[in-house]
């Protein structure tokens, strides 16, 4: 299976919007010192200022500038995207191929705790072991990742299998292939178009959740984050401050449309079935 | 035997169906269910049977792509049935496999120099320069032109492709390939390509085949010995010309007649087989073929016949008197 996958974004609405959603924000985040004069951690008098030539999204109850504070933020969001992805994926494939590579006991044990994940509302989990573990970046990034991995894990399992059933792949083992040679040269490229949508949607969600902690106020208070900044806001909505509650709002809202959007494209991309009206018939 | 290269023995593969998490499978799909034979170094054993049969799964339990349930795999001397994966190793460079589907075969994300070569790099076997040269010297036996190593297995043909895998078989210099319905995923014009290139380079290089078919033509043309296969077991053993010209079983008398003929004006008895092959969990008692034999008897229902010498290197598995 060849893909295009530069053809499939370009052609697709959606996914344009995604990519641009993505490249705005990114670049916002990449180039926050120079966007803002202000620290977003430096502590001022001017406190409840409104939007002004100086402070452009005015100041928070602590006098700090907003726009910069939400600026950072992205640089949060992303960095737990990011990481979350990869880390989910990696423990995923991992796990999730080892256990249909070695079959036996180790898969019937590792089916049956992917169950137990999946059936534990996870949300509740989060927060009880985020209440518990000590805040901090690392901490949030590893459990969003332990409590992401069951569901990919699963799929990549589910294919491994798949695949392993393929004739190249007995063709390597008449050869005398091992295991670890078959799974690294012929399983996990095949399984790429799985890890990058897996990828997507583990950020989108990580993004979501990092935000959410924030907001109950269970994630480290020092973290600039737009759940922070939203729960902040919040608690002096009677100040009539949209200018302080919604750009950190938006600023979600358009992360996890554009990784929505980049996720449905590939979707899209991978199974072309599912292009309605285009192509019909074929 | 002196050139004896493989002996088969008893062999079963039975897969297990049901079961759960705690409770063992009750029953067995006897894929493979006792099949004997030998094969002689150099020659082509055919082995046709209708699909389901067993064959398919014969060839890869001997292979060691399965594990055998039971019996034995005499390799050149040494039983590989029970043999642990490291010494198993080994033995592999010998053993090789051509496939049915020359397009499910190669990896489609590999170059098909890279394809061939893998066989040298898991063996370790020289280094880059060689592996190379090694490679294009193999297109060039299988007939394709040195380039070919750079393209992707998409940019070829189906018969190319299964140039390729012939290709990828040979690089280990090996004794016994597994042909395993080499030529049925190809055109018909293009499959006598394929075998006319088999038969080539058997002689070239001494190889010994196994050839799985249900193509009663092709094994016709590329067999020394053929043996019918019937629900796991090998109902007939013998020599090409005595298979065909004197089919004692009446499975393979069967089987042969459904074989069509270009002669318009020559009418042969054509046999029908009734009902369909029964279901290989739960055989039919004694011969498997009986719920279908027109000379079926009792001593059919309550013994499994054995596969017995009628004349020299012709041997059945029938109650009947020959």
């Amino acid at each position: 299976m060849h893909i295009n996958y530069v053809r499939g974004f370009k052609e697709n609405r959606l996914g344009r919007l995604g990519i641009i959603f993505l490249a705005l924000i990114l670049s916002i985040a990449f180039l926050a010192p120079v966007l803002t004069a202000y620290s977003p951690r430096q502590v001022s008098e001017n406190i409840f200022q409104p939007p002004s030539q100086k402070h452009w999204l005015g100041t928070n109850d602590l006098g700090q500038d907003i726009w910069s504070r939400v600026i950072f933020g992205a640089r949060t969001s992303f960095i737990t995207a990011l990481s979350v992805g990869i880390l989910t994926v990696t423990l995923a494939v991992f796990i999730g191929c080892s256990a249909a590579l070695l079959r036996g006991i180790y898969e019937r044990f590792v089916l049956r705790l992917i169950d137990i994940f999946l059936i534990i509302p996870n949300i509740l989990l989060l927060l009880l072991t985020a209440a518990y573990l000590r805040p901090g970046p690392v901490t949030m990034v590893i459990v969003l990742s332990i409590f992401n991995w069951p569901g990919c894990a699963r799929i990549i399992r589910a294919q491994t299998l798949t695949l392993q059933e393929k004739s190249h792949i007995k063709a390597a083992k008449t050869f005398g292939a091992g295991t670890f040679y078959i799974l690294v040269k012929h399983i996990i490229p095949d399984l790429g178009p799985i890890l990058a949508s897996s990828f997507i949607a583990h950020a989108r969600r990580a993004v979501f959740m990092e935000a959410g902690l924030a907001f109950l106020g269970i994630s480290d208070p020092l973290l600039i984050s737009w759940g922070t900044i939203i729960n902040r806001a919040l608690q002096y909505s009677y100040l009539n401050n949209w200018y302080w509650l919604l750009p950190p709002a938006l600023g979600l809202s358009l992360t996890v449309m554009a990784f929505s959007f980049l996720g449905y494209t590939l979707e899209e991309i991978l199974n072309p079935r599912l292009k309605v009206g285009k192509n019909a018939g074929d | 035997m002196n050139n004896t290269l493989l002996q088969v023995e008893n062999l079963k593969k039975w897969f297990p169906v049901g079961g759960g998490l705690l409770k063992a499978p009750t029953r067995y799909v006897k894929a493979v269910d006792g099949v004997s034979f030998t094969v002689k170094s150099g020659e082509t054993f055919g082995i046709v049977g209708e699909s389901g049969c067993g064959k398919s799964t014969l060839g890869r339990t001997i292979l060691r792509l399965l594990e055998p349930t039971e019996g034995k795999i005499i390799f050149s001397g040494i039983d590989i049935a029970h043999l642990k994966r490291k010494d198993l190793q080994k033995l592999r460079r010998d053993l090789q496999m051509i496939f049915q589907d020359p397009y499910a075969s190669l990896n489609s994300r590999m170059k098909v120099g890279k394809i061939i070569e893998e066989p040298l790099i898991i063996h370790g076997i020289g280094n880059e320069k060689e592996r190379k040269k090694k490679v294009e010297e193999l297109l060039e036996i299988v007939g394709l032109n040195k380039e070919s190593g750079q393209k992707y297995p998409h940019e070829f043909s189906g018969g190319q492709r299964q140039r390729i895998g012939i290709a990828r078989a040979l690089i280990l210099n090996p004794k016994l390939i597994v042909c395993d319905e080499p030529v049925s995923a190809l055109d018909v014009s293009i499959q006598s390509q394929i075998l006319n290139l088999l038969k080539e380079l058997q002689e070239k290089f001494r190889l010994t085949y196994i050839f799985i078919s249900h193509d009663l033509s092709v094994v016709h043309y590329i067999s020394d010995r053929v043996a019918v296969m019937y629900l796991g077991r090998i109902v007939e053993l013998a020599d090409k010309e005595k298979i065909f010209s004197n089919p004692l079983h009446p499975y393979t008398k069967a089987l042969l007649s459904a074989i069509p003929l270009p002669q318009v004006e020559k009418k042969k008895e054509r046999i029908i087989l009734e009902g369909d092959v029964p279901s290989p969990v739960d055989p039919p008692s004694g011969c498997h073929f009986r719920t279908r034999c027109r000379f079926a008897d009792e001593k059919c229902v309550s013994k499994v016949p054995i596969l017995r010498e009628i004349e020299p290197g012709h041997r059945v598995a029938c109650h009947k008197q020959f």
